[in-house]
């Protein structure tokens, strides 16, 4: 740190520290670049965390412009002894959520389709190759990002997000001189906060062959991943709708992008008892029953296997 | 044991390019080497095969490992720069130092802090802020607290000025060369390498022109400064290069005893740039003057 380092005994305890852990990474060190690589991902996709929590901290912004009218709103359902009213409530709590889920998969999607490609353009794929970290453990670390970090950091920003509307909602509904216990008796936090987590990780897993089709495109592409991404796709869509005037092709890549909630949650139907129930209901059986979700498995792990061949056979741009 | 050892390497892109045509090299523990030859000759591609950074045919052994299937357990006992400016522009120095703390199980921390205290490198600077000169600062200071037992540098110095060039190799002799060590370099700037070099290789078109210890080129290689009536005389022993300078000619030889040529003008030993001249210019004249 300092030139005194040297000379100062004070220097040493820390080399010796240092040293110590020196030997001891050399004994267990199959984790510790994993752990290194995914650190090095953080710090440089600051996107991670800045982009969920500013569409936290707009959901927010929105709430307290919105504060007034909504709680009018509660007021007339509170008053009209709706059944609802815990609902009605909890339902910012879900808009929320998604707000901030759909922030994080844009920025999932956007880190897939550099993350193999701007290192071979800057070319610091040099420099990452010079030290003793595989090809395979950094493709892991880049695919753990948005498959495990990504849904970590959003569960954990939903609910600090939520945490602070309680607050707001708490100081609206005893502005306008209601119960504040209504915030916390009405809205089902338990259910909700299972619900997010269990949703999140089923996002995940559905969107597992998206983000490992955008690794693959980033490891492969010389220039432009992102049009490699998407054009060639719908080409064959194309394709196969002159062809044949069927559009299998569109429905498999619509039902990959837009069913995991589909496949994950079972939603009462229209005249139910619990119809008026805004949360939708955990289907595990259901959705590890989903053939989609294994094929779609099988594909993201074949398209990393091929990420981490691309990577180690491809050069600098 | 030799630290690199190749037998017929050959490395061949598409199905026209040669990039290296049976290389067959050794070179031993302790030595500093200087691979040399015009753009092109196959240095970058023999090097990116010592790394293990791309495939390649014939038989190649790194620190007694196969780089192409080995390269994460070589790179224990291996360090490249491979270029000026690969370090990750959006990195901060102190991450860059956590990061290979981290991942390199022979880093030592504390020694990289010393070499960065005597820069003027600021910890929390990102690299994409600093001089190129200080990029390179940091770079050899992250090398040089690796205990590697192999150093490779391609064009380390590549668009650095004098002082930069000269502090670079200076630091990297006096603080990090130990004689159990191996360098290999490739530079452009070869009279500044050339000192500290022990061994030289020359490369062109893919094969090994000429490989040699420094001490042996100097038995085996003398330039003399002909006066003009001696020329034709000098011109017998047939020399590989001639040259005019100031109107008198300049002639390289290799294995002529030095006591038939002094009475012909004044004999000195050529530098690895006249050498290059000679036996790589004479080769292929368009890559004339490369090594300048």
């Amino acid at each position: 740190m300092s030139t005194f380092s040297d000379t100062v005994p004070d220097g040493a305890p820390d080399s010796a520290f240092d040293q110590g852990a020196t030997a001891a990474q050399s004994v267990l060190a199959p984790t510790r670049p994993f752990y290194w690589s995914v650190r090095r991902e953080l710090w440089e996709h600051r996107a991670f965390y800045l982009g969920p929590l500013i569409a936290g901290g707009v959901v927010l912004f929105g709430l307290v412009l919105s504060v007034i009218n909504v709680s009018h709103h509660l007021h007339g359902a509170w008053q009209d002894k709706m059944r609802g009213a815990g609902e009605l409530l909890a339902i910012p709590y879900g808009v929320a959520a998604f707000a901030i889920l759909a922030t994080a998969i844009i920025v999932g999607v956007f880190y897939c389709l550099g993350a193999l490609h701007n290192e071979r353009r800057d070319r610091s794929l040099l420099f990452w190759k010079s030290l003793p970290v595989s090809d395979l453990t950094t493709v892991l670390a880049k695919a753990a990002m948005p498959l495990v970090v990504l849904p970590v950091v959003t569960f954990a920003i939903i609910l600090a997000t939520q945490m602070v509307m309680v607050v707001l909602n708490t100081l609206a509904l005893v502005l306008h001189g209601m119960d504040p216990a209504m915030t916390f008796t009405a809205v089902p936090w338990g259910r909700m906060t299972l619900v997010l987590a269990y949703g999140l990780v089923a996002v995940s897993l559905w969107w597992a062959p998206v983000y490992a089709w955008l690794l693959l495109v980033s490891a492969w592409a010389k220039r432009a991943p992102f049009l490699w991404a998407v054009l060639p796709p719908l080409a064959l869509c194309l394709v196969e709708k002159i062809a044949f005037d069927t559009g299998n092709l569109w429905s498999v890549i619509t039902y990959r992008l837009g069913g995991a909630f589909e496949a994950a949650f079972s939603y009462p139907q229209k005249g139910d008892e619990v119809a008026h129930d805004v949360l939708p209901h955990i289907d595990l059986g259901g959705f590890l029953a989903t053939p989609g979700l294994w094929s779609g498995l099988v594909f993201a792990v074949a398209c990393i296997a091929g990420a981490v061949w691309f990577r180690r056979n491809r050069e600098p741009i | 044991m030799a630290s690199i050892e190749a037998k017929g390497l050959r490395k061949t892109f598409g199905k026209s390019t040669v990039a290296l045509d049976g290389v067959n090299l050794k070179v031993e523990e302790g030595r500093i080497l200087g691979l040399i030859g015009p753009n092109g000759a196959g240095k970058s591609t023999a090097l990116n095969a010592i790394l293990g950074l791309i495939p390649f045919e014939g038989d190649l052994t790194v620190m007694g490992r196969n780089p192409w299937t080995q390269r994460d357990l070589l790179m224990r006992d291996v360090c490249f720069i491979a270029d000026v400016a690969v370090l990750p522009r959006w990195m901060k120095v102190c991450d860059a130092v956590d990061y290979v703390a981290g991942v390199h199980p022979r880093f030592d921390r504390a020694k990289a802090d010393r070499f960065l205290a005597r820069t003027t490198i600021k910890r929390e600077s990102r690299v994409r802020e600093l001089s190129k000169g200080m990029v390179t600062q940091l770079h050899l200071a992250l090398v040089m607290a690796i205990d590697a037992r192999l150093l490779v540098l391609d064009e380390p110095t590549l668009g650095l000025d004098l002082l930069f060039r000269k502090q670079f190799y200076d630091t990297l002799l006096n603080d990090y060369f130990d004689h159990t060590r191996t360098i290999v370099v490739t530079t452009h700037q070869v009279e500044e390498i050339e000192d500290i070099l022990t061994d030289v290789m020359f490369i062109n078109r893919g094969k090994i022109v000429l490989d040699s210890s420094m001490g042996d080129l100097e038995t085996r290689y003398v330039e003399l400064m002909a006066a003009p009536q001696q020329a034709a005389e000098a011109r017998l022993y047939k020399p590989l290069h001639e040259r005019q300078v100031f109107g008198r000619s300049v002639m390289l030889f290799e294995n002529v005893p030095r006591e038939r040529l002094a009475p012909l003008g004044e004999l000195r030993t050529p530098s690895i740039a006249d050498l290059f001249v000679a036996i790589i210019g004479g080769a292929s004249a368009n890559t004339l003057g490369a090594a300048a």
